[in-house]
């Protein structure tokens, strides 16, 4: 990860918020009376507003896309990597903005947030927000930026999903959509991961329904416990094995149930640090946001007809090692926009992190992206 | 550009929607969009070659031509374009049958094994080196060599239709004997 005196950084960053006062009609047929979005930016939108760059996030990541905190020099952007001066996603050249979504727990409304109805945290009662939820959600902040039209919407996986849906929901607002690591829809396999996981937070004695904030306790054995199933479907077996290997933590087994293997040690560590800052209804919503995802639905299964609508030109990339989204999901995403005649380019990285790769510096993954925002005329 | 190109470009009409099977750094299909207004794909395997292409502002998609073309719908296409790639291909038949389904036409180009060099190469014990044919064996890429004869063998007996045939050799046409005088041999077929 990138310090903060490296040069290609975006420097010290302020989160925003912005707050809608008019209601937000969600797919579930619920509303949110009001909200707020926390999002960042980076670089400046030009005086023809043609170069906005939205970037999305996946599940725990948040608009803190690039850059570090003043008070906080350690909390650098989850995907520094990538947008900073000189890096493939360039704030000289682009405005970025880094949006977080309703029901997030970094400071966007969400279940921890006052329900105003009631005066107390929304918790249990804070409604099941979708990635149509979140284009609609953010739809209002690009307004309020003055943006009419965005040069690209990027993310990867839950994120490639929510620029998929900008594409649906908006059409004339995107010009380009770089889709990173994703699918259209979860398999049945992708859903079961996401179940095991909300059920080790919903049993776990602390959950209380999802009212657990006005007991001052934390669901943290299950927060920990979901984080884990995370982390194992997010690295490939072959990523595991070289990073951790079978080795020995005490250098012997201990023929206890205490650490033996590394990756033991790595799981609890991701488990643990997870379960600190991590809201148990945010993460129960965002698995429920990525299940219910499926813009092919409303079209008998038919992907190709859901995608008709779609304007943008899109760069989809995917990563073999990735067994959470396979290269076989974005390969599906290009034939429905080939099919359409859409302007389409897909790289398929042999990259060995897994569905994780997408956070990760491959040279072949970001002098594509750089290229690609490169071309993109302002 | 090379000299094969030139010709599938001539033969490209305007405005048609092209698919460049193993497209390399996607100049061929830059060449299609200035000269013929034509947009297309181009489809290549490469990592360097796909980053190119990108950088070329040219649509590429990174996928294996052994696999077929599912990407792609039947008759999506009124050009498929398969340049100095078929003697890569192993599976060369399913391929052909493929493009056929997916182009209403298709281009192909590859060098010629029947070119009288090579034929002395072969004669005095050696597989043939040349600028057409530029690899030693132990290093080519190249898996199915043909001549012009056996490419045309194929094409009638799964039912592929030649409609034009251009025999190159340093970059000028060859009537004469093109079997043995063609180092380079360009095709426009289409489905009986």
């Amino acid at each position: 990860m990138n310090a903060p005196h490296d040069p290609n950084s975006v420097g010290a960053v302020v989160a925003q918020k912005a707050r809608f006062d008019s209601p937000l009609k969600l797919r579930s047929g619920a509303e949110l009376p009001a909200y707020e979005l926390a999002y960042e930016t980076y670089g400046e939108l030009n005086a023809a507003r043609s170069n906005a760059v939205l970037v999305c996030h996946a599940l725990n990541a948040s608009h803190h896309v690039a850059g570090y905190y003043e008070n906080d020099k350690g909390n650098v952007g989850w995907w520094d990597n990538l947008v900073g001066p000189g890096k493939p996603l360039d704030p000289r050249r682009f405005f970025i903005v880094g949006s977080n979504y309703v029901g997030s727990c970094f400071g966007s409304t969400g279940p921890a947030s006052i329900n105003p109805k009631t005066g107390k945290p929304w918790g249990a009662d804070f409604p099941v927000v979708t990635v149509e939820d979140w284009v609609e959600a953010q739809a209002r902040l690009a307004d309020r930026l003055g943006i009419e039209r965005f040069a690209a919407v990027i993310g990867g996986s839950l994120g490639a999903m929510q620029a998929l849906q900008w594409t649906l929901s908006y059409p004339e607002r995107v010009r380009h959509a770089v889709v990173v690591a994703a699918a259209a829809k979860l398999t049945p396999q992708n859903i079961a991961f996401n179940e095991v996981a909300r059920q080790a937070i919903m049993t776990d004695p602390d959950f209380h329904g999802g009212h657990y904030y006005e007991k001052g306790v934390v669901p943290t054995r299950g927060l920990r416990i979901a984080r884990m199933i995370g982390h194992i479907t997010y690295i490939s077996g072959e990523a595991m094995a070289e990073k951790f290997g079978r080795a020995l933590r005490r250098g012997q087994p201990g023929f206890d149930f205490d650490i033996d293997f590394e990756i033991e040690s790595y799981l609890r560590y991701q488990g643990d640090k997870f379960s600190t800052y991590f809201d148990a209804n945010t993460y129960l919503r965002i698995t429920k946001a990525l299940d219910y995802f499926d813009p092919a639905a409303d079209y008998g299964g038919d992907l190709t007809a859901a995608l008709a609508r779609a304007k943008a030109a899109f760069l989809l990339v995917s990563f073999k090692s990735d067994w959470r989204f396979t290269p076989a999901r974005s390969r599906e995403m290009a034939k429905a926009l080939l099919d359409n005649h859409r302007i389409v380019s897909y790289l398929e990285i042999d990259a060995p992190g897994g569905h994780d790769a997408f956070l990760l510096e491959d040279e072949r993954y970001h002098a594509g992206l750089r290229s690609y925002f490169a071309n993109i005329d302002l | 550009m090379r000299p094969d190109l030139a010709a599938i470009v001539q033969w490209v009409p305007k405005g048609a929607r092209v698919l460049d099977l193993g497209c390399g750094d996607g100049s061929l299909l830059r060449s299609l969009w200035h000269e013929r207004e034509a947009p297309g794909y181009g489809v290549e395997i490469d990592d360097d070659n796909v980053l190119a292409c990108v950088a070329n502002d040219v649509n590429v998609l990174q996928v294996d031509l052994e696999s077929g073309l599912s990407l792609f719908a039947d008759r999506s296409f009124d050009c498929v374009i398969l340049s100095e790639t078929l003697q890569t291909i192993h599976r060369t038949e399913f391929l052909m049958r493929e493009m056929l389904r997916v182009g209403r036409e298709v281009i192909v180009s590859f060098p010629n094994f029947g070119h009288w060099r090579a034929r002395v190469q072969v004669v005095l014990g050696h597989m043939p080196v040349s600028e057409a044919l530029p690899y030693e064996w132990y290093e080519t890429p190249n898996v199915h060599h043909c001549t012009i004869n056996d490419f045309e063998d194929l094409c009638r007996r799964i039912g592929v239709r030649i409609r034009e045939r251009l025999a190159l050799h340093e970059g000028r046409p060859v009537t004469t004997l093109p079997n043995l005088f063609g180092s380079l041999a360009v095709y426009r077929c289409t489905a009986d």
